[in-house]
């Protein structure tokens, strides 16, 4: 009896030793976390470098070393070279035109009106949906005969009579025209991450000490002055991290190129993404896949640095 | 002359957000038109597509729900998204903690070296992840998205609560093991019962982003039975080149409206998550 309570004590005694030792606490409870980023997320991206550094197919899964084989093979094909100029070029066109809505909509935001909360709920929901289901909503949306919008140009007279604006033809065929179907796709990135980019701005904008919009106020600056010149100046690193943000979801995401055009017409909307899931996924050629893929490197690559620096920043104020 | 201008401004005020709700609820204004919409409603392209110009019927979501994989798709995303919950707060409250108090200066650069890993893409990896599900004997599995998801969940969740446990004065702990508590014991009776809304905060993100993913849920799994909503719906309820146009914008409505309510319930931590502290909220 007396034995198990010495053990006991002895046990509570040691636990209590072990669980008050802060440099032996810190690193177990980090560990996990570690251990869990290294092993899926470390250890793939090795095995992707290696990858599109070999000759790998899901047949044949031997890593053969290749050299800058896959880099070279892939820069030959119009799909990469189409998927690579799109992805930038839909990534920057989207990217300007969010940061430009997003500053409107984050000075609209911030005033006061009734229904505020409806119409904040209501701006939120494309990006709070799942892409995928609000894809969707899209290409219904855009359908090549029934898109109310075509109905809607139908009935003012801009679409599908002789002489009208638009063209005699009934319908637009969004997803069927390269250009439109590319716009297309740059609206759904727009009507995704704006939400985001407002919302993360308006956080800046309500962070402006009062006292300073006051003093403006009293030294009679007019509102463009007081927005070029105070506000936008002071929420500048917050831009940065909506953009930043708004980049890197716009760059991790397939959903809608997939779901809007498949890549399509043609190949002529394939981004790298999709372009690498076609290939090292559908087709098995696992090393051209990740090679392809891997050109999104790069951009992130700029991008972690543009938070480093940011983040550097912050700490010395 | 004050007045018209004032009157001016409001309207302008108001037309400005009607303009951008319409932009933002667009294709959700659609969705619920279109669920509830006759056939030969809907496939007649001289009718006003705005208006019900047949009765309403609930057939499509009848279908939706008795006929198709549909409840099949939102099981699956329920049971991944719990799991991957468990998986997450089990994992990055402790992380978040230690880099919030435990660990030293090299903490602050531990967090950046872990919110970095948020920024690295699903579309990056999901290559070699898929080859590694493959060889792991996943594939096809709902298991494998309950493996992998918490690599996206981890990072941004631990961001979020070190931001939260930072905020909680240490004297708190500090009195409580004076009063004889460890320093594990102090964490639980002091810290965690203080941060209950960070923590569901952070079970709302963690589910809805499982909701959401896209690209590791179409490469790992092919067979219908083991899809989520985000891509069921999208690949499954289109059949060969038929679409069921009232039944697909059904299910994107059942699945959007409700999270989109959730999201604006947290939005404000969620956003005070991403300025990284540098926004005093």
């Amino acid at each position: 009896m007396e034995e198990t309570a010495t053990i006991k004590k002895n046990w509570t005694a040691g636990l209590r030793f072990w669980s008050d030792r802060e440099e032996l606490l810190g690193p177990l409870f980090l560990f996990p976390a570690i251990l869990y980023i290294v092993a899926l997320v470390g250890i793939p991206f090795m095995i992707a470098l290696a990858y599109s550094f070999s000759d790998v197919t899901v047949g044949n899964t031997s890593l053969d070393f290749a050299g800058l084989q896959n880099f070279q093979a892939i820069l030959k094909t119009p799909q990469f070279i189409t998927s690579l100029g799109n992805t930038i070029v839909f990534t920057i066109v989207s990217q300007i035109i969010i940061i430009v809505l997003a500053n409107i909509l984050a000075l609209i935001l911030s005033e006061d009106f009734r229904g505020k909360w409806f119409a904040r709920f209501l701006i939120m929901l494309p990006w709070a949906t799942p892409i995928a289901l609000g894809t969707i909503g899209w290409l219904w949306l855009l359908d090549s005969k029934f898109s109310p919008i075509d109905w809607t140009l139908r009935y003012l007279h801009l679409l599908g009579e002789p002489g009208a604006l638009l063209g005699a033809q009934k319908n637009l065929f969004y997803l069927g025209r390269v250009e439109l179907a590319k716009a297309s796709i740059m609206a759904i990135y727009v009507w995704r991450m704006l939400p985001l980019a407002a919302v993360i701005l308006m956080a800046g904008l309500t962070s402006i000490p009062q006292d300073i919009l006051d003093q403006a106020d009293v030294d009679g600056a007019s509102f463009w002055r007081t927005l070029f010149q105070i506000k936008l100046p002071l929420i500048l690193p917050i831009m940065s991290i909506a953009l930043l943000f708004s980049l890197i979801f716009t760059i991790g995401d397939m959903a809608v190129v997939y779901v809007l055009t498949r890549g399509g017409p043609v190949y002529y909307t394939q981004i790298l993404p999709t372009w690498a899931y076609y290939k090292g996924i559908e087709s098995g050629a696992l090393a051209e896949g990740a090679a392809t893929a891997l050109f999104l490197f790069p951009v992130l690559l700029a991008v972690a640095i543009m938070v480093l620096r940011f983040s550097r920043r912050t700490e010395v104020t | 002359m004050k007045n018209l201008k004032r009157w001016l401004k409001r309207s302008l005020l108001y037309a400005s957000v009607a303009v951008f709700c319409f932009f933002s609820a667009s294709p959700f204004i659609w969705m619920l038109i279109t669920m509830f919409k006759q056939d030969k409603d809907l496939y007649r392209s001289a009718n006003n597509p705005f208006i019900f110009n047949e009765p309403p019927t609930l057939e499509h979501l009848n279908l939706l729900i008795n006929r198709t994989n549909f409840p099949v798709f939102l099981r699956n995303s329920i049971f991944i998204g719990v799991l991957v919950v468990m998986i997450t707060l089990v994992i990055s409250i402790p992380a978040a903690y230690s880099l919030a108090r435990l660990v030293g200066s090299w903490g602050e650069r531990a967090g950046i070296g872990i919110f970095l890993v948020y920024l690295v893409p699903p579309t990056l990896l999901f290559i070699p992840l898929t080859r590694v599900v493959v060889s792991l004997g996943l594939h096809n599995s709902l298991w494998s998205m309950v493996l992998v998801y918490p690599t996206i969940t981890i990072p941004f969740s631990t961001w979020l609560l070190m931001g939260f446990f930072k905020s909680i004065p240490r004297d708190l702990e500090e009195a409580a093991r004076v009063d004889g508590y460890s320093r594990l014991m102090s964490f639980f009776k002091v810290i965690m019962p203080l941060s209950v809304s960070g923590i569901v905060a952070v079970i709302a993100f963690t589910f809805t982003l499982t909701l959401h993913e896209f690209v590791y849920a179409l490469a790992f799994v092919t067979s219908s039975a083991q899809r989520t909503i985000s891509v069921g719906v999208p690949t499954e309820l289109v059949r060969g080149d038929v679409f069921y146009w009232q039944s697909l914008m059904a299910a994107a409505a059942i699945v959007a409206i409700p999270v989109g309510l959730v999201y604006n319930v947290f939005l404000d931590r969620l956003v005070a998550g991403f300025t990284m502290g540098a926004v005093k909220g």
